[in-house]
């Protein structure tokens, strides 16, 4: 159990950077916020299209994937600060289990990416958006997007590790989420993407997860739909989990 | 349990085609201080960097109370406490709750906990700024609370590299004196410094380091008293040309001496450099007497460890003509 107690350790150092510096995840919610309210009211009566009676509730699955992703890509930002400063190096000089520091930063990025999910949706609620199935359907979408959130939270853990400097990693991280999310059912029903779109969005795991979380808000405990995101992300979480794993036992052996 | 804190043998290490370390092989006992003392770039942080287990080299053994670092780095790290050059302070935490974080990870038991930061606090000066975050703090300040935090768990063997980079006056030697208190304390310390009086205060043994070779190795005293490279200095009246012949055969006369490696004159100074010895300082204020030369002041001078260093990494003396 040193493991825990270690991840504990860390996990403690994150909160309270976080609890400092609350600020800093204004940058990850500013385009959700802005979707949410803005696209949410332009295209109001896109509602009747894509087969809902208000777009903003159709678009709210969407725009919390989104704000995971980003947060969970940027997961791994802190790390790289670490391993500039030195202060990674020093931590492995120290007798902890080196699992303990990635585990410690994988908590503290999914506490934050809860926080912000509720944000978004205490906006979301302010704007009339209102989830079909209730308390239970909020905590069901919240594990889906977790889901997510945990297969990009390992890659982005690994980046820092393997990346040479800086300015790749905040290229990724910057470039990726919003394509990656047009490139999903976010903001449109898939059969509505013309093709070569729908092609990616049929190998982007946020489709599935979209879809699942978007039952709950929509429609209500639909099975083949919330069984399928759960089969997929597990997979990708499997995937992820694996490749990482792999690749940082070659890094801190 | 080994007598040893520390055993290197034949460690060698290379960057691509750039030789840090060149088969080096130093030992240091339990209880000691230990310098390492080189130049930018001579190998020093290398080596700390292997004994930190953050560096594999080529070849060669390092061992670290016993323990084989290379082949155990694990139980080699229950052992040591690394203080890097570089500063890793977390701007975001306080001085209380780096220590505390330290502490955690190096195992350091609740109960002795609170206790140990609390004096740590106190002996490096940074009681009254414990609880303000250190991205307040000054880079002395920074520097210290680096050194506390790896040295929270009152380690075996802290592997210090460049303490008192940066620091000032007051606070280097707030630092040294925290260092003494250590090997009080029991644990031995290995530190890199390119700082000449920091090792001469502080270090019971150096080696001195050039270009990845450990070219001199011993207490500071035995290194300074084998130079042999005492300096007497004397001075007759600049005004009275009567003295200055007389130092001119005074030093014709020294020269003949076996224990006089030098002599150097300027009008009315003489330069003699000569072995370590008691009695020669009275034996050449008697000659000059005899021979009736009034000589109006003396210096006599010790080798600093820095001429040791020049000495050994071979840059030789400025001053001197050598016999």
């Amino acid at each position: 159990m040193t493991l825990v107690r270690e991840s504990g350790f860390h996990f403690g150092r994150w909160l309270l950077h976080l609890r400092r510096e609350p600020y800093s995840m204004a940058f990850n919610l500013v385009q959700p916020v802005i979707l949410l309210i803005f696209m949410g009211g332009a295209f109001q009566r896109a509602g009747e299209w894509v087969g809902t009676a208000d777009y903003r509730t159709y678009l709210m699955p969407g725009v919390l994937a989104l704000t995971i992703f980003g947060n969970s890509m940027a997961g791994g930002i802190p790390l790289l600060f670490d391993r500039e400063s030195g202060l990674l190096e020093r931590l492995l000089t120290t007798p902890i289990a080196r699992a303990s520091i990635l585990l410690g930063r994988f908590l503290a990025v999914h506490v934050n990416t809860l926080i912000q999910c509720a944000l978004l949706l205490g906006l979301g609620f302010l704007l009339g958006v209102r989830v079909v199935t209730g308390v239970a359907g909020v905590i069901g979408l919240l594990v889906i997007g977790l889901a997510l959130g945990f297969g990009v939270t390992v890659i982005s853990l690994v980046l820092p590790f393997v990346l040479e400097n800086h300015g790749n990693f905040f290229a990724i991280v910057g470039i990726t989420a919003l394509p990656l999310t047009f490139l999903s059912s976010a903001f449109v029903p898939l059969d509505s993407l013309p093709l070569w779109m729908r092609l990616f969005a049929w190998i982007n795991p946020m489709t599935y997860a979209i879809d699942g979380m978007r039952a709950l808000v929509l429609f209500g405990w639909d099975g083949p739909l919330i069984a399928r995101a759960t089969v997929i992300l597990a997979a990708f979480d499997g995937a992820a989990f694996w490749l990482g794993s792999r690749i940082l036992h070659k890094q801190l052996a | 349990m080994s007598r040893l804190a520390v055993r290197i043998e034949e460690l060698a290490k290379k960057y691509g085609s750039v030789v840090a370390l060149d088969g080096i092989t130093l030992a240091v006992e339990r209880g000691k201080i230990f310098g390492l003392l080189g130049t930018n770039g001579a190998g020093k942080t290398t080596t700390v960097k292997i004994l930190a287990t953050l560096l594999k080299p080529d070849r060669g053994r390092a061992e670290l109370c016993g323990i084989d670092v290379l082949s155990n780095p694990a139980a080699a790290r229950a052992v040591i406490g690394y203080v890097p050059q570089e500063i890793t302070v977390d701007p975001y935490l306080t001085a209380r709750e780096h220590l505390d974080y330290y502490a955690g990870l190096y195992h350091v038991p609740a109960e002795a906990k609170e206790r140990r930061i609390q004096e740590l606090l106190e002996l490096l000066g940074l009681a009254a700024a414990a609880n303000r975050r250190a991205r307040h703090f000054s880079g002395g300040m920074k520097k210290k609370l680096d050194l506390a935090c790896g040295l929270v768990h009152q380690p075996q063997v802290a592997l210090l590299d460049e303490p008192s980079l940066g620091l000032d006056v007051g606070m280097r030697r707030n630092v040294w004196s925290y260092i003494a208190s250590l090997r009080r304390g029991g644990s031995t310390v290995f530190l890199c410094t390119n700082y000449m009086d920091e090792a001469e205060k502080l270090c019971d043994e150096v080696a001195i380091i050039d270009k990845g070779k450990i070219v001199a190795l011993g207490s500071p005293e035995a290194l300074k008293n084998e130079l042999k490279r005492d300096l007497v200095a004397l001075e007759v009246d600049h005004t009275d040309a009567q003295s200055q012949m007389a130092l001119e055969r005074l030093e014709l006369q020294l020269r003949e001496w076996t224990i006089v490696r030098a002599t150097e004159r300027n009008g009315s100074e003489l330069k003699i450099y000569l072995e370590a010895n008691e009695t020669a300082l009275p034996h050449i204020l008697q000659t000059a007497g005899a021979m009736g030369i009034s000589i109006q002041a003396v210096t006599h001078r010790r080798p600093a460890l820095e001429d040791v260093f020049l000495h050994y990494t071979g840059h030789g003396f400025s001053e001197g003509v050598e016999r």
